[in-house]
């Protein structure tokens, strides 16, 4: 398994580690619950060390991002970030990502997830050789960079007293480089949890000493360190897309409700042609949130949906939802089952358990001041 | 990590209490420690028969579903509403309030093939944790 610089530092806080897209990860730290309430109420800090960074640079890096990526990449201003998609020929997803144009206006940084971060350094590679036209590089610099994230509504104050740089007006999806206690940092206003906060990206030597020092700044506004377990259930909520759950191979892009970041009129990019085919011929199925309303278990992945008896389609992901204290969940379902108010029934061990579907995000932020 | 003297165990971690032919069953404050906060507990009715190593009940925490295995087998006579109703209980109060059915059991004696707590202290030892 490979290891972040910071696994010792979880180690010796308690926490419990498992395996993780073959990253030896901290899944809690104690209790999950608490960890997704700290996160909702003060702040929490994520060892983020297996997520993949590729630098895309060269005359040509624009042309060829979009070529790749299924959003409009030629609206990014320097230092802007926006969620994409790769995709495949057929529609299906490679990954999907989040591209930084550097606030240098030269060039471009991409973020993609732990579990496909070799088949997509690949598939990019492999698009870089089918597009001899275009005079671009892209370089793996996952092992270069340190990631860390500080999320929740007390971030804000708590990076404040340490940044060089003053980032409360930084806008959400902007990256701004700074500097924390001699560190240097780029910083994105981004994250995984729908609270306010910043994903920092430094030199991976520093990645402790800046792991450190956010510990130790946060320490008396109850900053905690947060795992993999809270860091799903907080997305969930948020209703952000996990790679292989609610979008895949299988899964296309307009399907998961993700329409906004596929841009069909920019010209062409892989994947185009089959999303405007099915575009065209009506989708078929629908992503759809959902909360049980009886008691019967949590549902979880892959787990069937029925209406009156008949299998519509299955659970993407589910869990129990702190905030809201009950089980929710994401479900791709045929498009006749689909509507706010209509009920579902989950298959949990062989049995239905009542659900009503539900307008997403099952939780928003309070809008900020 | 608690492991009372006054009870058996199996190797599933769960824990048994014997009264004349009446056996009250829980699960061990490893087992709720291993599981985390548990969201969810299914239990059998009363009059269910239940047969040993064959899954009874399902606990659910944020992250998993597990079973939880017969240690003996009988007819539920009693299944605790407590627990059911507010699960967190299982993490808080293992060995007592959140026990979790009560069984008349066939055979007495299929107890004595169980676990004390020093041999089940052993053997959560040595299971690699």
């Amino acid at each position: 398994m490979k290891r972040t610089p910071l696994a010792e530092r979880h180690e010796a806080s308690g926490a419990r580690m498992v395996d993780f897209a073959g990253w030896y990860m901290p899944v809690q730290y104690g209790s999950i619950i608490e960890e997704h309430r700290t996160v909702r109420t003060a702040a929490g800090l994520f060892d983020l060390g297996h997520m993949g960074q590729v630098d895309v640079s060269g005359p040509d890096a624009l042309a060829f991002l979009q070529y790749v990526a299924t959003n409009d990449v030629s609206v990014l201003a320097p230092g802007e970030a926006q969620y994409a998609m790769l995709c495949y020929p057929d529609g299906g997803v490679v990954d999907d990502i989040i591209i930084y144009r550097r606030p240098s206006g030269v060039g471009f940084f991409v973020v993609i997830n732990a579990s496909n971060a070799d088949k997509d350094v690949a598939w990019l590679h492999d698009q870089v050789a089918a597009r001899d036209d275009l005079q671009v590089a892209v370089t793996n610099i996952s092992e270069d960079l340190g990631m860390i994230a500080i999320q929740g509504p007390l971030a804000e104050a708590i990076v404040a007293r340490i940044s060089t740089v003053d980032l409360s007006g930084q806008a959400y999806f902007s990256c701004m480089e700074t500097t924390l206690n001699g560190i240097e940092c780029l910083a994105g206003r981004t994250g995984y949890t729908g609270e306010d906060g910043w994903e920092f990206y430094c030199p991976i030597a520093q990645v402790g000493d800046l792991w450190d020092l956010l510990m130790e700044t946060g320490k008396d506004d109850g900053l905690k360190p947060i795992g993999l377990g809270a860091r799903d259930t907080l997305r969930l909520e948020s209703r952000m897309p996990l790679y292989g759950q609610e979008i895949s191979t299988e899964i296309n892009p307009l399907e998961a409700g993700l329409g906004w970041a596929v841009k069909l009129t920019k010209g062409d990019f892989i994947g185009r042609d089959a999303l405007a085919a099915a575009k065209e011929a009506g989708l078929t199925r629908r992503a759809v949130g959902f909360r049980v309303t009886a008691k019967g278990g949590t549902p979880r992945t892959h787990y069937p949906i029925e209406v009156d008896g008949t299998q519509v389609g299955e659970v993407t992901s589910g869990s129990y939802s702190p905030t809201l204290d009950a089980n929710i969940g994401l479900a791709i379902i045929d498009r006749s089952a689909a509507g706010v108010g209509k009920p579902l029934d989950i298959i949990v061990r062989g049995k239905p358990v009542r659900a009503e579907q539900v307008k997403t995000p099952f939780y928003k932020r309070a809008a900020q001041s | 990590m608690e492991i009372p003297k006054d009870r058996r165990y199996t190797r599933t971690h769960e824990w048994v209490q014997i009264d004349g032919d009446v056996v009250t069953v829980g699960l061990t404050d490893f087992a709720q420690n291993e599981l985390g906060e548990i969201t969810y507990a299914e239990l059998p009715e009363s009059g269910t028969t239940i047969a040993k190593d064959e899954s009874f009940g399902v606990v659910e925490s944020v992250k998993a579903a597990s079973d939880v295995y017969a240690p003996v087998s009988g007819e539920v006579i009693e299944s605790n509403s407590a627990a059911s109703d507010s699960p967190e209980v299982i993490n808080t109060s293992p060995y007592s309030d959140a026990w979790l059915i009560k069984v008349r059991v066939d055979d007495a004696s299929q107890v004595e093939s169980l676990m004390d707590a020093e041999t089940y202290e052993q053997f959560v030892a040595s299971s690699g944790h």
